[in-house]
């Protein structure tokens, strides 16, 4: 018997029954067994033509090769220095990833990036035992000055950012706010303004709580309206 | 000895009133709240995280640390001593043993997933519980779960087989076998199961049943905590 | 995580702000709930602050007085820093941070005189009724040391006499009597930071990071001080101390309006 128990953006847990159908592809967050297509993980239903995925609501970060994302600077070496991207273990930023410019053997580090600097920079290699290599070599990765970090769930940070850049330029716009997001769910907010940094906070805070609802720009907007009274 | 009533007037195959909650403990990735009768437990779930001492890590894969805890008031009569004894270290086992079936951790090599259980209040059926709060937290927490896991005391008390085992009913003068079970509730997969007392083994086989009629209805009301945690608002 | 790290909390406060909004010497918002472990406990409440949550429990029992105060029973305090409640917290035996908390609640209650130690004998010399008060964080988002002493308090409060058969030198704990544990003096522990040249009233996670003082003050109904503990790593001078307990008293009194 073919049958689909749930609609597209349902929201299921794990053990739920997704499918029973033979025509289905499981794909992330799901998994076969038999005829059934079973939920892996607590997510909303995607269903793209015959891929049936999850879209996680919940989770800790997990380095992948390609992603950008906010460190903090834990320890400064000779040749290395360590970052806390939010992983069980810490991330590598190599000397020769450091900066475009040449760096003297026994410089002293701590002038290019100190203890507890915020970094903008992207995982470069993941291997099988989890060591992680960072870059800080490439466009828009730079050190972070000034400005706060708040922690948002990663899965939720394609709706911070939105389609091509819409919300986050929405909310920068409207608090005059630079801001950056990292893939591993940190995120850099910015501005002379205190006040400023609190709404835009507030903004980011209220995405990362309602991210799957629908008419989530129109609610973020009128948030948005509320609080700097433009 | 017949065992005519139960003490709480429940029907021999039906659960305590139940409750949960996800979400309890903002500060842990994960957590749940679990209450059945009168039995509270919190689990809490961190990880994965960072594990000392080294020499515990595993590069294949990540481990899981199971920690159960009475608090000392919580138990009925005396004051229980702080710290772990011999039973809640036992205890910390088998619930590892029940939840790690269902969890993948091959992919964070050398790193551990702590889960803590706290018993508020206890009234028998502590240690499922404590799973079934500690399943609903690692959910919670976003870990990839092949089901859910749900556990449940059933027994013998008198002459009856019982589900949802009470504290009366395990100190019951003429004789009573308590088995904990914890159960994968779509497929009726066993992750747990103790047994003290005396049982033939076609009882044993119909408390098998009834335990997996009584895991499948908590799944439901672990769904329904899920739920209502991450529900569109 | 707890958002703010020091430079940005030091930062915000030289603004007069703080992370959540609050005014710098104004309290989040406290919920008191009794008898959340009715079952088992002789007395039990849950108090949270904010987000900080702390469950308290009271059990009761019958033992031997010691030898110089033959008519009096007493208190024993324990609080556990659960690694429930915390990524910072460890498991294992309690740690100094645990036994400091612990003993600052008992000093509260103790040297308040809340309770009349003589009330609680039962016949001088061989038997008194001894308090056992532990104390559990469920939650920690920042001071713990008020919220414990509340719940602490509060489980007292909540707290009735099982009942003592005499004959057979038992405490029937499945009876309990009407008697409440009778309490005075209403002693409230207020804690105030103080992070480069400001004070602050109940801290987060991330201003008890930054802090470079910390004064908890006990005091009771008629204002005065019966407990005090300094922490962290700074020195304070005489004005600081004296305006941090200042604080303390007025936010104290303020509370006490509450509570009652």
């Amino acid at each position: 018997m073919e049958k689909i128990n749930v609609k597209d953006k349902d929201l299921v847990v794990p053990g739920e029954i997704i499918a029973e159908s033979m025509d289905y592809i499981p794909a992330a967050g799901t998994y076969r067994d038999g005829n059934s297509i079973i939920a892996s993980q607590v997510g909303i239903v995607s269903i793209e033509g015959r891929l049936v995925k999850l879209i996680p609501l919940s989770g800790r970060y997990v380095p992948r090769s390609g992603d950008t994302v906010i460190g903090k600077v834990t320890s400064v070496g000779f040749n290395n220095w360590f970052v806390d991207i939010g992983y069980a273990n810490e991330a590598v930023l190599p000397l020769k990833e450091a900066t475009s410019e040449y760096i003297d053997k026994g410089a002293d580090l701590s002038r290019y990036y100190d203890f507890g600097d915020y970094i903008a920079c992207q995982v470069i290699r993941v291997t099988r035992s989890m060591a992680i290599d960072l870059s800080m070599r490439g466009p828009g990765l730079r050190k972070l000055n000034g400005g706060k970090i708040i922690y948002i769930t990663p899965s939720k940070v394609p709706r911070v950012i939105g389609k091509q850049g819409s919300m986050i330029n929405l909310i920068k716009d409207k608090t005059g706010c630079k801001i950056s997001v990292g893939q591993n769910g940190w995120v850099w907010i910015q501005a002379d303004d205190p006040k400023s940094e609190m709404i835009a906070t507030k903004a980011v805070e209220e995405i990362n709580k309602k991210a799957q609802n629908s008419g989530l720009t129109e609610h973020i907007t009128s948030l948005l309206s509320k609080e700097t009274g433009k | 000895m017949t065992y005519e009533k139960r003490s709480d007037g429940r029907k021999f195959d039906e659960l305590r009133p139940m409750e949960a909650k996800v979400g309890v403990i903002p500060r842990a990735d994960g957590s749940a709240m679990f209450k059945t009768g009168k039995t509270i437990a919190y689990a809490a779930v961190y990880g994965p995280r960072q594990l000392h001492p080294s020499h515990m890590r595993n590069p294949e894969t990540g481990i899981l640390r199971c920690n159960y805890n009475m608090m000392s008031f919580s138990g009925s009569g005396e004051r229980v001593r702080p710290g772990p004894s011999r039973r809640s270290k036992e205890i910390g086992l088998v619930m590892e043993k029940a939840l790690l079936p269902v969890l993948d951790l091959s992919g964070f090599p050398n790193s551990v997933v702590d889960v803590f259980v706290e018993l508020l209040q206890t009234d028998a059926g502590t240690r499922c519980a404590g799973i079934t709060a500690a399943s609903l937290a690692l959910a919670d927490a976003g870990f990839m779960m092949k089901d859910l896991v749900a556990a449940v005391s059933v027994g013998k008390v008198g002459d009856k087989l019982v589900t949802d085992v009470n504290k009366e009913e395990e100190d019951f003068e003429e004789g009573a076998t308590d088995v904990p079970i914890a159960m994968l509730p779509r497929t009726g997969q066993i992750t747990l199961l103790q047994l003290d007392g005396k049982v033939s083994k076609d009882e044993l086989k119909t408390l098998l049943e009834n335990a997996k009629k009584a895991t499948k209805e908590i799944y439901e009301v672990q769904k329904q905590a899920l739920k209502e945690k991450y529900g569109a608002k | 995580m707890v958002n703010g790290s020091k430079k940005y909390i030091k930062a915000l406060l030289q603004k007069g702000l703080r992370e959540d909004g609050r005014k710098l010497d104004e309290y989040r918002n406290v919920e008191i709930e009794y008898g959340v472990s009715a079952k088992s406990a002789e007395g039990s409440a849950r108090v949270k602050i904010g987000g900080t949550e702390v469950v308290a429990g009271v059990k009761m029992e019958v033992g031997e007085p010691f030898p110089d105060k033959p008519d009096q029973g007493t208190i024993v305090v324990n609080a556990e820093l659960l690694p429930l409640s915390s990524p910072d917290f460890e498991s294992g035996p309690p740690g100094v941070d645990s036994i400091e908390l612990s003993r600052v609640v008992d000093r509260g209650i103790r040297e308040s005189k809340t309770i009349d130690f003589k009330k609680l004998c039962i016949k001088s010399g061989e038997k008194v009724w001894l308090l056992f008060i532990d104390i559990y964080p469920i939650n920690n988002e920042g001071n713990l040391f008020d919220a414990a002493a509340l719940a602490a308090f509060a489980a007292l409060k909540d707290a009735k006499f099982p009942v003592y058969d005499e004959k057979t030198e038992k405490v029937k704990y499945d009876e309990k009597t009407e008697k409440h544990v009778p309490l005075e003096n209403l002693p409230m522990a207020c804690t105030v930071l103080k992070i480069d040249d400001k004070f602050i009233i109940d801290p987060l996670i991330a201003e008890e990071k930054a802090a470079d003082a910390r004064v908890t003050t006990v005091s009771i109904e008629d204002g005065s001080i019966c407990a005090m503990q300094k922490g962290g790593e700074k020195p304070l001078n005489s004005e600081e101390l004296v305006k941090m307990v200042e604080l303390s008293l007025s936010k104290a009194a303020e509370f006490r309006k509450a509570f009652k």
